[in-house]
């Protein structure tokens, strides 16, 4: 039941004892004020962490091919080791379900013209599957598919980036690029999570690009995904085998770093993940250090509080107030406090941090951030707090024989 | 209206207990005006908490206005006092963040009136203090006799059936007691039955009957001839 006079009450004594409110209003205000700012500078430690690895599938292997330093099996040092179309076949085949998506990558560089825009751009030739191992965002069109790849076809997929150069508002879908010499039929473009550069890139197939560049069948580097069911040391225990069929395949001595390179993210991973598990360590205990700290003060305010009524409800119980409703009163008036002041507190960190993160970007903290739902929850625990801390002094003080709180001393 | 019989009340002091009230026998009649007198120690603060039940006996019996007031819990206690009785204290005990209206309204908060029924009421009874005009003063503007003018409003308020003043005018200069006494007086013209702990004879001579308490017993218990204390004013 809404007790209207029972609310009059309660802002009479909030209004008229403004010192008393406002220094606990201030203290929930400026513990969830803290809170918010410190968890959102944590967050965009973390949110930083985590788009340095955004842009490329993490569970992505990377083979490529070198010189030999050593000799071995009778054939010199200083041999070169081309990666082949025949390779990745063999990959593939040869550890079929330990891998999710693969992909070749051919890299040229082309000066593309449309109209009379001329600009210098990287080319990737690669299969279907490598969007998603670049994590590639379509916007308009369609990726490079099997059948561009078939049929050797002059499609290309082209960033957004190149788009906006080359056909500054228009859309760049169906229209014909030139390619140092040759026409190409834009079927896509495409966004990426990662820096600029990624979308300064054009996709081709991979078989057009070895058809028109050189007409043979080389790769420039395999691209595996592995299955995401592997664990780390499962993914790293493949990746050492990959490397060790491969090795063998080009008669490399076991021992030689450059001619056949493995790079597994896998390992990497190990190391983000440590680190993102250490971060989220030490937001847990900065919340709850800054927590404790705010239960702490609005304790020793709500005992205080209660202290200085302890004659008001004396006089309140000479007049006939049952205790129920001492309690109540003095409840429900720091239960008001703390959640406007909490709520106060959470909207000036959350704009202290909207106005401060073109500042912060400056030092690795990136979108520092809060989730609602974690800031409402630490309110509503310093609410509670606080109305625990208040509740015990308040059921005290009702019981207090009131002749012992009207002493004139 | 008011029946006691062989009262006894002990404090725990340290290890002992003090034995303050050793057996009090005591009848008040409805419209009577009783002063209760003795020096600090013999025990008339305490009879007075527990007529008011602000306090409970150890042992013995009350009965007020043909209720039996023992082994009350909270909430009970609180609506007999808020029914029954009106309290007046020396230091006013006006809650300083209210006015003078509001104070006076407070115990019909508690009563569960209406708001407007209670303003109406409180004006009542602070026009019949004559400090209509200061409604909406805060204690703090008023003076000592103005204070305790509010209180007895305030005490009036829930038409209690009795009265306890608890030295109402032990705060206040000579000049502005008779005023206040007299005001007490009037209330008990009207039939008000009161009671007056006091250590001051000239205010225990305004009253119809005086009870003397020493070392927790009823030493002497008279009538006397009522001094007004309109012809001091």
């Amino acid at each position: 039941m809404f007790d209207l006079d029972l609310w009059r009450e309660i802002f009479q004594s909030m209004n008229k004892n403004r010192t008393r409110t406002l220094l606990s209003g201030f203290t929930v205000a400026f513990a969830i004020l803290l809170f918010t700012i410190l968890i959102g500078i944590a967050n965009g430690l973390g949110n930083t962490f985590q788009q340095g690895f955004a842009d490329d599938a993490i569970n992505a292997i990377f083979v490529r091919t070198g010189r030999t330093t050593k000799a071995y099996d009778g054939l010199q040092a200083g041999r070169r080791i081309q990666l082949k179309n025949e390779d990745f076949d063999y990959i593939n085949e040869e550890f079929k379900d330990k891998i999710q998506y693969s992909t070749v990558r051919i890299f040229k560089s082309v000066n593309a013209s449309y109209k009379g825009e001329k600009n210098n751009y990287s080319v990737r030739a690669v299969n279907p599957d490598h969007q998603f191992l670049e994590k590639t965002l379509i916007k308009d069109g369609r990726y490079i598919s099997l059948l561009d790849l078939n049929n050797k076809s002059k499609s290309i997929v082209i960033g957004r980036l190149v788009e906006e150069d080359l056909f500054s508002k228009e859309s760049a879908l169906g229209e014909f690029i030139n390619l140092s010499g040759i026409n190409y039929k834009v079927v896509g473009v495409f966004t990426d999570e990662g820096n600029d550069n990624e979308e300064r890139v054009i996709y081709m197939p991979a078989t057009t690009a070895q058809l028109l560049y050189g007409n043979n069948d080389y790769v420039d580097e395999i691209t595996l995904g592995y299955n995401p069911n592997l664990s780390v040391d499962e993914a790293i225990a493949f990746s050492n085998k990959l490397t060790k069929r491969l090795k063998d395949r080009f008669s490399v001595a076991p021992t030689d770093q450059s001619a056949v390179r493995v790079f597994n993210m896998a390992s990497q991973n190990k190391a983000v993940s440590q680190f993102q598990f250490a971060l989220g360590l030490i937001i847990i205990v900065i919340g709850l250090g800054t927590l404790i700290a705010g239960i702490v003060g609005i304790s020793n305010i709500m005992i205080f509080i209660v202290k200085e009524r302890t004659k008001e409800i004396g006089i309140r119980k000479a007049l006939g107030a049952p205790p129920r409703k001492i309690v109540s009163l003095i409840l429900l008036e720091s239960i008001i406090i703390t959640a406007i002041a909490g709520y106060l507190g959470l909207v000036l960190g959350v704009a202290i941090l909207e106005w401060a993160n073109p500042l912060l970007e400056d030092y690795f903290i990136k979108e520092a951030g809060v989730s609602t739902n974690i800031v409402v929850t630490a309110t509503i625990i310093l609410v509670l707090a606080g109305s625990l801390a208040g509740y015990l002094p308040a059921k005290k003080a009702s019981k207090i024989k009131p002749i012992v709180a009207l002493r004139n001393d | 209206m008011l029946k006691i019989s062989q009262l006894h009340k002990s404090y725990p002091i340290g290890d002992s207990s003090l034995h303050v009230l050793k057996g009090i026998d005591l009848e008040v009649e409805s419209g009577e005006m009783v002063a209760i007198m003795g020096s600090s120690g013999s025990g008339k603060s305490t009879l007075l908490n527990i007529i008011g039940i602000l306090d409970e006996a150890d042992s013995g019996e009350y009965t007020l206005d043909d209720v039996e007031i023992k082994n009350l819990n909270e909430k009970k206690a609180a609506i007999y006092r808020n029914k029954f009785l009106g309290f007046i204290f020396q230091s006013f005990n006006l809650i300083n963040y209210k006015n003078a209206l509001e104070n006076v309204a407070l115990p019909l908060y508690y009563q569960g009136l209406k708001r407007k029924e209670r303003q109406e009421k409180g004006k009542f009874h602070l026009k019949k203090v004559g400090l209509l005009d200061w409604a909406h003063h805060l204690p703090s503007e008023l003076s000592g006799g103005q204070k305790q003018r509010v209180a007895i409003a305030r005490a009036l308020a829930a038409d209690p059936k009795l009265l306890l003043a608890d030295e109402p005018t032990g705060a206040l200069d000579t000049t502005t007691s008779y005023e206040i006494m007299e005001f007490l007086q009037q209330l008990n013209d009207e039939g008000k039955t009161i009671l007056i702990v006091t250590h001051e004879e000239d205010i225990a001579e305004m009253c119809k009957r005086i009870i003397r308490l020493r070392d927790g017993v009823i030493m002497e218990d008279k009538k006397v001839n009522q001094v007004r204390a309109s012809q001091y004013v």
